[in-house]
């Protein structure tokens, strides 16, 4: 079950928002597809990100995926610990695993997410 | 396998000892050291190893024995066509007139090579229905680029700057966006639709006067025809773009479809797969590319000519100033060239119609066998290869695709391609290929039939095999997240030598 107070993407990230600025991550459905993760690419903070631009690489022992904005914002910060400790995504997505801060350029854009109820049902198996 | 000792040797560098040698290498001129610069020459001698000639020699016997190779065991890597190499294409590469000619040989002594490249590429003409190939490229990625880059000069030829994009569907191989990535273009994707081919509305739609070409593997990694590609590629030329056809697969159409004749303006030839060349590791490739009429001008140089009486010629430098340019130094991996020549030759037309009707019969019989066992996501006839899936497997018992793979190296073989295509959940692409028996694609499906059974039964032995290969369960996170990429010297029992 996907943590009621996020927004989601229908590529598997989740937001946070928190005020002006938000927090990003991928979700424990996204994290258990790709398998052990291995690897993680984040964009440099103060790089400006449209919503729903590739912006950063997830790469597992399966595959290598893009990893997109859910949400356009400026970086204001992104998880150093993921560089020496990717595993976190795998073991707490939605807290230690997480990837980026963004401060939102539009706040309105959440609205364009889906809530937890509709990304379960996204990915409910079939 | 009768490897002698520890399965895991040491390496050639602990093997070694002081003084210890074999090797006759003539010395060189007495005065040759001092006539090179001072700040050319090493302060102290290279740390090679030094071992005896029956020391090398094990060592490397034994390591080769480690090795699953098609000369040891079925290997049905799916979208790899791991067939059969015929020892008559080693023959025919080693024939002093091919391997020991100069490359920069002058055109008059070189007349048999010149020759057997020309008319390789007359028969790579007549399988594909292209008016032209190029033999130049050294592997089937750098045939791509050397493809998009043709298509590249096609549009600035004409002043049209504006295609900017390659439209590339999701199941195609990861090197086709990497090819566009490469030659400048934006990489659209498009999904595939339920029946495993391209979504024409989505392709339509991402389509249009940006639009560069299309890279399409047709069969698919799905093991799949794609039944519409006479309405994909109609479409492709009304947007004024051009189609690239990925040849990986062309194994499963050898004498019945012409991908030139199917509309496609460029494609390549990966040699080793279609035409039993050596993989990889077995040397360099060959990734030869056929052009139709409207990317003829823009062939790498130098093509190889035939004159009016019969005798054959490099292009010179220059000569084609519509030419992209040089792709691989001198004419290309001459020795692989030879062997898919050779392949080819003794086949024959009939014999290449054969070799892709029982590549396809040995995937179908091989999916059929495996239907009851695995899931099969796409049920209409495969290709040369097709997708199996543990989906509902992993459901009932926990035991994946990756454990499934891990345990039938236990049997002998070697595991098909796992997690690709990325579209199928817990994939497997399995390619049989034409060179193997009925008794062997059936000791495939015995062997699956027990896995599938000990998933029920005893999945701990799946999820801990393999047990007899000379290594375990590879930890292959670690492996990825902290990988140990050199040998290095130890300084103590325990501790490696600081970089």
């Amino acid at each position: 079950m996907a943590p009621p107070d996020l927004r989601y993407t229908k590529e598997h990230e989740w937001v946070r928002p928190a005020g002006e600025t938000a927090t990003v991550g991928i979700t424990d459905y996204a994290a258990k597809q790709l398998g052990d993760i291995v690897f993680v690419e984040l964009p440099e903070a103060g790089r400006q990100l449209s919503q729903f631009a590739a912006v950063g690489v997830v790469e597992s022992v399966k595959a290598v995926s893009d990893l997109f904005a859910p949400i356009g914002g400026e970086v204001v910060e992104v998880n150093g610990e993921l560089a020496t400790r990717p595993e976190l995504v795998n073991e707490d997505p939605y807290g230690a695993g997480w990837m980026l801060r963004l401060r939102l350029t539009d706040a309105a854009q959440l609205d364009e997410l889906l809530a937890a109820d509709d990304y379960d049902e996204l990915t409910r198996e079939g | 396998m009768s490897v002698t000792g520890n399965p895991l040797q040491p390496t050639v560098f602990e093997l070694s000892h002081p003084g210890r040698g074999g090797g006759k290498i003539p010395h060189p001129p007495k005065d040759a050291l001092e006539r090179l610069p001072a700040g050319s020459r090493r302060a102290a001698p290279p740390a090679l190893p030094e071992v005896n000639e029956p020391e090398l020699v094990r060592h490397y016997v034994n390591l080769s024995q480690l090795n699953h190779a098609v000369d040891t065991g079925f290997y049905p890597l799916g979208s790899c066509t791991m067939k059969w190499n015929p020892k008559i294409n080693e023959w025919a590469a080693r024939l002093p007139g091919f391997a020991d000619l100069h490359p920069l040989a002058p055109d008059e002594v070189a007349q048999g090579t010149l020759r057997l490249l020309w008319e390789l590429e007359q028969a790579l003409r007549e399988i594909s229905g292209m008016e032209a190939v190029t033999l130049q490229p050294a592997a089937g990625a750098q045939g791509e680029l050397t493809g998009i880059l043709m298509v590249r000069a096609y549009h600035r030829a004409r002043g049209d700057t504006g295609r900017t994009e390659v439209l590339v569907p999701d199941s195609a191989h990861g090197t086709n966006p990497a090819t566009a990535t490469m030659a400048g273009f934006r990489t659209v994707s498009i999904p595939p639709a339920a029946d495993g081919g391209v979504d024409v509305a989505a392709f339509r739609a991402a389509l249009g006067p940006r639009t560069a070409a299309i890279m399409i593997t047709n069969p698919s990694t799905l093991g799949l025809f794609e039944t519409r590609i006479g309405e994909l590629l109609e479409a492709v030329h009304a947007a004024g773009a051009l189609a690239y056809m990925d040849g990986a697969n062309l194994n499963a159409v050898l004498g019945r479809v012409k991908p030139g004749e199917v509309g496609f303006d460029v494609m390549h030839f990966n040699v080793h797969k279609t035409f039993s060349t050596p993989h990889g590791g077995g040397g360099p490739g060959a990734g030869p590319v056929g052009v139709g009429e409207r990317l003829l001008p823009y062939l790498p140089s130098p093509r190889v000519l035939r004159a009016a009486d019969g005798s054959f010629r490099l292009e010179r430098p220059g000569e084609r100033p519509t030419s992209i340019g040089r792709l691989r130094s001198f004419v290309g991996n001459v020795g692989v060239l030879v062997r898919a020549y050779a392949y080819i030759a003794d086949h024959g037309a009939e014999g290449l119609r054969e070799v892709s009707d029982d590549a396809v019969l040995a995937a179908n019989y091989l999916k059929a066998r495996l239907a009851g066992l695995l899931d099969i996501p796409y049920e209409r006839a495969c290709m040369h290869e097709f997708v199996a899936s543990a989906a509902s497997l992993k459901r009932a018992t926990g035991v994946r695709t990756l454990d499934i793979a891990k345990r039938l190296i236990d049997f002998g073989f070697h595991p098909p391609t796992v997690y690709f295509p990325l579209t199928v959940e817990e994939a497997m692409l399995i390619e049989p290929t034409e060179t193997e028996s009925l008794e062997t694609l059936d000791a495939f499906v015995a062997a699956m039939e027990r896995i599938v059974a000990e998933a029920h039964d005893d999945p701990a032995m799946v999820t801990s095999a393999p047990h007899t290969a000379p290594v375990r369960r590879l930890d292959e996170a670690s492996a990825a997240r902290q990988p140990n990429l050199r040998w290095r010297p130890m300084t103590g029992r325990e501790t490696p030598c600081p970089d």
